[in-house]
C-alpha cells in the first residue's frame, strides 16, 4: 500500500476535503498529473476538470473543479479551487450556465489573445461536461 | 396629563415595539452564527492563498515580470474606493462608522488634489455618501437580492475593479469594510488591494518558503492568474466580515432597543397605576362627601 499524505481541497466558501490520501489526480493546466507522497514541490494552475482522490481508507472520491491552483510539497498537496463540488452533486443547469457564459465571453472577446483564451476555456468546459455527465 | 386610555395605548404600542425588536434581535443572532460560520469556513482559502502568493513573489523576486496589478501604475493620482456597507439599517452605528472612515479618507485625498472615484457596495453606504459626494460615485453594487453571499458576488465586484484598472481608470484601490472583532465591536478598516502589498507578502515568506518550487506554467503566468483571484478573495473576505459585523451590530442595537422599551414600559406602568389610584381616590372622596352632605 502506498504511503499516505495530506490532501486539502479548499474553495473560497469552505474547506471541502482535508484528509490523508494515497494519490490525487489533478487536472493541471499543462496536463493531468497524479500526485503521490513525496512529490517534488510544484505549483501549477489547474483547468476545469475532475479531481480524483484515492483515500488511504481505500475509497475513491471525485470532485469537479473550475480552475484554481495546486500547491504541492513533499508533505502534502493543497488545491485552491475557484469553485469545487463533488461529482455526484454537480448541477447540470449550473454547468450549462457556465458554458453559456464562456460562449458569450468567446464571442465578445476583443483581441485574438483573449478570444483564444476564452475558446480554450470553453473547450475545457465542454470536455468536462462530456466526462462527468453520462450521455 | 395624559388620560388613562392614552396611557394604556402607549403601553400597548411600546410592548408591540419591544416584541418586534426582540424578534429582530433573535433573527440577528441566528444570522450572526451563520455569517460567522461562513467567515470561518472561508478563512483557510485566504490563508493558503496568502502563503502561495508569498512563495511565488519570492520566486520571481518581486520585480521584473510582476503584473501591474501588483506593482501598481507607479502613480497615485486617481484613487478608487470600494466602500462595503450593509443593505439594511437598524444596526446601530455600523454603516455610519464605515461611511465616516471613507468620508475622512475622501476629504484627505481631495485636499491633496487627488482624483477620487467611489464604488458603493450596499445600499446604506451609497445613501450616506451620496449626500456629499454624489458626483464621485461611479458605480454601486446591490446585494439586496442575494440570500447567501457566494464567491461569485465577490468575484463580480473584483472583476469590475480589475476591468477598470486595466482601462487605466485608477491607480490605487482601497477597500473599506468593517472588521468583525466581536459581537459588540466592529472596526471599520481601510485596506489597499491594488497595488497588492508586496512588502507584507514578503514578510510572511520567511517562515516556510525555503522549498524550491517547480512552476507549471511559468511563475509570471501563474502570478498574473493568481493576483486577480487574490483580489476576489480579499473582497469576498471583506463581504463576509461585513455580513458578520452587520449582524453583530444589529444584535446589540436590538438588544439595547429591547431594554429601552422595557424601561419605558416600567415608567409608563408606574404613571398609569398612580393615575388609576388617583382616580379611584377621587371617586371615593366624591361618594363620601356626597353621603356626608345628605
Amino acid at each position: 500500500m502506498a504511503e499516505a499524505f495530506k490532501f486539502e481541497l479548499v474553495s473560497p466558501e469552505r474547506l471541502l476535503v482535508s484528509e490523508q490520501v494515497e494519490s490525487v489526480v489533478i487536472p493541471g493546466a499543462e496536463g493531468e498529473m497524479t500526485v503521490m507522497a513525496h512529490h517534488a514541490p510544484v505549483m501549477t494552475t489547474i483547468k476545469p476538470g475532475v479531481v480524483t482522490v484515492k483515500t488511504s481508507a481505500g475509497g475513491e472520491e471525485r470532485y469537479v473543479v473550475f480552475g484554481g491552483f495546486a500547491d504541492i510539497v513533499p508533505a502534502g498537496c493543497t488545491l485552491l479551487a475557484e469553485s469545487a463540488v463533488a461529482v455526484k452533486d454537480v448541477d447540470r443547469a449550473d454547468l450549462a450556465r457556465r458554458i453559456q457564459e464562456a460562449k458569450e465571453d468567446a464571442a465578445d472577446a476583443k483581441d485574438d489573445q483573449a478570444r483564444s483564451k476564452a475558446e480554450q476555456f470553453l473547450s475545457q468546459l465542454t470536455t468536462l461536461e462530456g466526462a462527468i455527465l453520462p450521455a | 396629563m395624559p388620560s388613562l386610555k392614552d396611557l394604556r395605548n402607549r403601553i400597548a404600542s411600546v410592548k408591540a415595539t419591544q416584541k418586534i425588536t426582540k424578534a429582530m434581535q433573535m433573527v440577528a443572532a441566528a444570522k450572526l452564527r451563520r455569517a460567522q460560520e461562513a467567515a470561518e469556513a472561508a478563512r483557510p482559502y485566504s490563508e493558503r492563498m496568502g502563503s502561495v502568493l508569498a512563495n511565488i513573489t519570492q520566486a520571481i523576486g518581486g520585480g521584473g515580470d510582476a503584473p501591474a496589478l501588483m506593482t501598481g501604475t507607479g502613480k497615485d493620482d486617481v484613487h478608487l474606493l470600494v466602500v462595503c456597507t450593509a443593505e439594511r439599517g437598524l444596526c446601530g452605528g455600523f454603516n455610519s462608522q464605515i461611511a465616516r472612515l471613507a468620508r475622512d479618507h475622501i476629504r484627505k485625498l481631495l485636499a491633496d488634489g487627488k482624483q477620487v472615484k467611489i464604488i458603493c457596495v450596499g445600499k446604506k453606504g451609497f445613501d450616506i455618501l451620496r449626500r456629499d459626494y454624489a458626483s464621485l460615485i461611479i458605480d454601486r453594487v446591490d446585494l439586496r437580492e442575494v440570500k447567501t453571499l457566494g464567491f461569485v458576488n465577490a468575484d463580480a465586484i473584483a472583476k469590475k475593479v480589475i476591468h477598470l484598472f486595466n482601462e487605466g481608470g485608477f491607480d490605487i484601490c482601497t477597500l473599506f469594510y468593517s472588521q468583525f472583532k466581536s459581537v459588540i465591536s466592529q472596526i471599520p478598516t481601510a485596506q489597499q488591494i491594488i497595488p497588492a502589498g508586496v512588502a507584507s507578502a514578503q514578510a510572511e515568506v520567511t517562515d516556510g518558503g525555503n522549498a524550491v518550487y517547480e512552476y507549471e506554467p511559468e511563475p509570471g503566468e501563474i502570478l498574473s492568474d493568481l493576483i486577480p483571484r487574490n483580489i476576489s478573495v480579499q473582497v469576498f473576505r471583506a463581504l463576509l466580515e461585513n455580513a458578520a459585523g452587520e449582524m453583530g451590530a444589529k444584535m446589540s442595537a436590538m438588544d439595547n432597543a429591547t431594554r429601552n422599551a422595557g424601561e419605558m414600559i416600567n415608567k409608563l406602568s408606574i404613571t398609569y397605576n398612580r393615575q388609576r389610584q388617583a382616580q379611584i381616590t377621587k371617586e371615593l372622596i366624591e361618594i363620601i362627601s356626597g353621603a356626608e352632605a345628605l
